[in-house]
């Protein structure tokens, strides 16, 4: 029954038009009107279809018990009235376009206020479900806790049945592997951008860029797979190789451990994570290091210093804040990835700075929480909302701050 | 003369020789610091390049043995001891054909039939479909022999493919030395043919990796691209259009940009757990289908869009504008009848391009319930599906050996079709962008 609403709904809206824009023609003939036949028709539509859709969603939303075919009848009913209502105003004197064209800037106007609805949508739910969490858990708790294990249990004699919502072991597992991605995309991404922008001959430019832009466009989970079935395993190898060499020696501790490193460890999706940004913080470098103005390169090439002078004394100093804006953009992005995360790094939450150690992320927690089986009420469930409610903060004050800094900087050379 | 000239008193009189040596001692130093630092430069690029290349060179070389599948042809003596004429699916003819290729093969199977299910288990499930298909359709076929092609199981596949062999240690593989001295004997009796995998394409998901296709998530994830299209592209351009082109320079536009442009760094998590809120807990639609996954979706995309729409409508010249309002046209006119036709290209490529992102995003998919298994092809915009990226995370976490070059394989579909679409976007640019 619901499907035939739209189909419905249109062939109303066609009628109104054509009805409209056809008593239009005839009562305009011989008199100097005011908007075209169209814009007439145009005025009937309005006045059927808002009628009808306001019918529709008010049935929805205050009667529910309502019948669907009720509501229909009750639409057409409405979409018909008003049509009748449009048709007898149509006279040549009437305003028509005024009122269409004030209808199109109001629905381009909702159109935009989407965008805010969707932030207010986002901070509602994530507010709301932290709130219920936290009533459960107090907030210092889960922020300064060192102990993370959600696994509460059905039965209250189980063991571990208390579950414990200490998150620190998670921010230091994401700022660890996102510490790691940026050691790997800054220098690259930052060196490729001035390579492009200062060395490049047009040529390689645009060979270069769009392979870049490639690499910018592999969905995260590939890189997941990559990470956890080629890099992973790789590395452990290598590790696992080491290890062995050393086992036995003076370094036998050291060689002890290597040799059971995992496949999870931090490097392998913090490293993976860092290939997956360069192209990000390449072009956003490069279009920051292009905004400097010629002349401060002229100035130094005149002054008789080499290029790599221009750039590491001149260029790079003016596109400092833009680089560092750049830079927090990229983080706010490591801090937010999921995939990589999910597929190539660990669960176990533990408190350490160590590379090879397994880590586990906000984000990887998130998507365990929530893709069990899941009863909704239980703190497990809710915490994901918690975290997901300190990551859109935290990467929200980061792109502001970056988005500050970049403005300011643009404004600087404008 | 300025004392600047003169020979310091006290320091050792310079030589002029010596100071050009000198100089070119610094000269030569801070060139090779140049050629160093443009070695970095091209060193960094070449590290980008060569991890791309490694990437989808590891992916093809994972995946391509995907592309390809062994069947086998056993003839089957349909016995009518065993076969209910009334209800055929019900007989267990893979145990039918195992025991008579064991009986041609000469084994003599023990008391409990062991060997017979070990034969068993190099026939795909697939066969006893196969077979009762066969006999529904000419029931006649009963007391014949008949030979019938069924695909292999999954690891007397990979035995053919070269990933298994005798050498793989015993606690590594799941066929035992008599099965693979088996298949042998088959592939010796022709037996065995290596063909085009078609049911990759034409199936959907599947618990067992030979009748695995990624039919069901290519739907699943076109219905839901659908859903976002639809939404997505209108809402956006209309966001755009005003944003651009009516809305008054005020505090209340000022805030709607700021918001726009943060949206489109919120991670794509954030937007699992809004849709995961508001559409599947608070609205109830049904979970883990194309119409939250495209819904979900739209809202990412949609400041992607709203971006790149206004940078093609700022792109189009005042003056069009201009020409357009001194004829009489209003407003409304000037913008749906000249501003937005010219600025339609860069909108589509933006809104291709956008597309292509959604169709790769699989962390929000994952909480809004499509990480769950899914058989078959899904039929509608509310029916549980699964979608191209969160098949390639379900495949990666399963077992089975079998599935990681299916995953491989499903990544290089996902990676097609977005090759696909930005071409298509490259082309729309190429073809239709203007300079003025």
């Amino acid at each position: 029954m619901t499907w035939l609403l739209p189909p419905l709904l249109i062939a109303m809206a066609v009628a109104a038009y054509i009805g409209g824009r056809r008593l239009a023609r005839r009562r305009q003939q011989g008199v100097r009107a005011h908007s075209r036949p169209g814009q007439h028709g145009a005025y009937a539509m309005i006045w059927s279809l808002v009628p009808a859709l306001a019918v529709l969603i008010g049935a929805a939303v205050l009667v529910p018990s309502l019948g669907a075919g009720a509501a229909a009848a009750g639409a057409a009913l409405a979409g018909v009235l008003g049509a009748l209502f449009a048709f007898s105003r149509i006279r040549p004197e009437l305003r028509a376009r005024n009122r269409v064209e004030g209808w199109i800037v109001g629905l381009l106007f909702a159109c935009s206020a989407i965008a805010v609805l969707t932030t207010v949508g986002i901070i509602a739910s994530l507010v709301f479900d932290s709130m219920r969490f936290f009533a459960s858990v107090p907030i210092a708790e889960f922020l300064f806790g060192t102990q993370w294990s959600p696994q509460t249990a059905i039965r209250a004699d189980q063991v571990g049945s208390s579950g414990a919502f200490g998150a620190l072991p998670l921010f230091a597992g994401t700022f660890l592997i996102m510490l790691i991605a940026m050691a790997v995309a800054a220098p690259v991404g930052l060196f490729a951008a001035i390579y492009l922008s200062e060395y490049a001959g047009p040529v390689f430019r645009s060979t270069v860029k769009p392979v870049l832009e490639i690499l910018a466009g592999v969905p995260t989970v590939v890189y997941g797979f990559f990470a956890a079935l080629t890099v992973g395993p790789a590395f452990r190898e290598f590790f696992n190789g080491i290890g062995a060499q050393l086992a036995g020696g003076p370094l036998d501790g050291l060689g002890q451990y290597l040799m059971l490193v995992q496949n999870q460890m931090a490097l392998v999706a913090g490293g993976v994570m860092g290939i997956m940004l360069i192209p990000f913080v390449s072009s956003l470098s490069d279009d920051i290091i292009n905004a400097v103005p010629q002349s401060l390169r002229d100035g130094s090439y005149a002054m008789g210093a080499t290029k790599s002078e221009t750039v590491t004394r001149v260029l790079l100093p003016a596109a400092l804040p833009g680089v560092a804006g750049a830079m927090l953009l990229a983080m706010s992005r490591a801090i937010g990835e999921t995939m990589i995360v999910t597929m190539a790094a660990g669960l176990a939450a533990r408190l350490t700075l160590n590379p090879l150690d397994t880590v586990t992320t906000v984000t990887v927690q998130i998507v365990t929480l929530l893709t069990g089986d899941q009863e909704f009420d239980s703190p497990k469930t809710l915490a994901a909302f918690g975290l997901g409610l300190t990551l859109f903060l935290i990467t929200l004050a980061l792109n502001i701050i970056a988005q500050r800094i970049v403005h300011t900087y643009r404004q600087q050379y404008d | 003369m300025t004392d600047a000239a003169l020979p310091q008193p006290g320091s050792p009189p310079v030589d002029e020789t010596v100071r050009a040596d000198r100089m070119r001692a610094g000269l030569r130093r801070r060139h090779g610091r140049e050629i160093r630092f443009r070695l970095y430069g091209l060193l960094a690029i070449g590290v980008a390049v060569s991890f791309l290349l490694l990437l989808l060179g590891r992916i093809v070389e994972q995946g391509h043995t995907a592309f390809y599948a062994h069947t086998m042809t056993v003839p089957v003596y349909m016995d009518p001891a065993r076969i209910d004429r009334a209800y055929p699916q019900g007989t267990n003819f893979e145990l039918l054909a195992a025991e008579q290729q064991l009986a041609r093969f000469g084994v003599v199977d023990d008391a409990a039939g062991s060997k017979a299910t070990a034969m068993r288990g190099l026939f795909s499930s697939e066969l006893k479909f196969i077979a009762a298909d066969r006999i529904e359709a000419q029931p006649g076929l009963i007391g014949q022999t008949v030979p019938i092609a069924a695909p292999l199981s999954d690891d007397a596949d990979l035995y053919f493919k070269g990933e298994i062999s005798l050498d793989t240690p015993a606690e590594q593989r799941r066929l035992s030395n008599e099965q693979i001295a088996w298949l042998d004997r088959m592939r010796a009796g022709g037996q065995v043919e290596s063909h085009f995998n078609g049911a990759l394409f034409t199936r959907g998901d599947s618990t067992e990796p030979e009748l695995a296709g990624v039919l069901g998530a290519v739907i699943g994830s076109a219905l839901m691209l659908l859903v976002t299209a639809v939404i997505a592209i209108p809402l956006g351009v209309g966001a755009a259009l005003y944003l651009e082109e009516f809305a008054p320079r005020g505090r209340l536009t000022n805030l709607i940009e700021v918001n726009i442009n943060n949206l489109a760094a919120v991670p794509s998590i954030i937007y699992g757990l809004l849709g995961l809120a508001l559409f599947i807990n608070w609205m109830h639609l049904p979970r883990a289908s194309p119409l939250v996954g495209g819904l979900v979706l739209a809202l990412m995309a949609l400041p992607t869009i709203i971006i790149a729409t206004r940078s093609s409508l700022k792109a189009v010249p005042p003056s069009i504008r201009e020409a357009a309002l001194a004829m009489g046209a209003s407003k409304t006119q000037t913008v749906f009848q000249h501003t937005l036709p010219l600025a339609m290209p860069g909108v589509m490529t933006g809104a291709i391009i956008s597309m292509a992102h959604a169709l790769g995003e699989t962390a929000p998919l994952l909480l809004i319930g499509m990480v769950s298994f899914v058989p078959g092809v899904p039929h509608g915009l509310t029916e549980p599906t699964g979608a191209l990226p969160s098949l390639v995370y379900i495949w990666e976490n399963a077992s089975e050996r079998a599935f990681h070059e299916r995953t491989a394989a499903a990544i290089l579909v996902l990676l097609a079709f977005m090759v696909v679409m930005n071409a298509a976007a490259v082309v729309l640019r190429r073809r239709f962008e203007r300079r003025w």
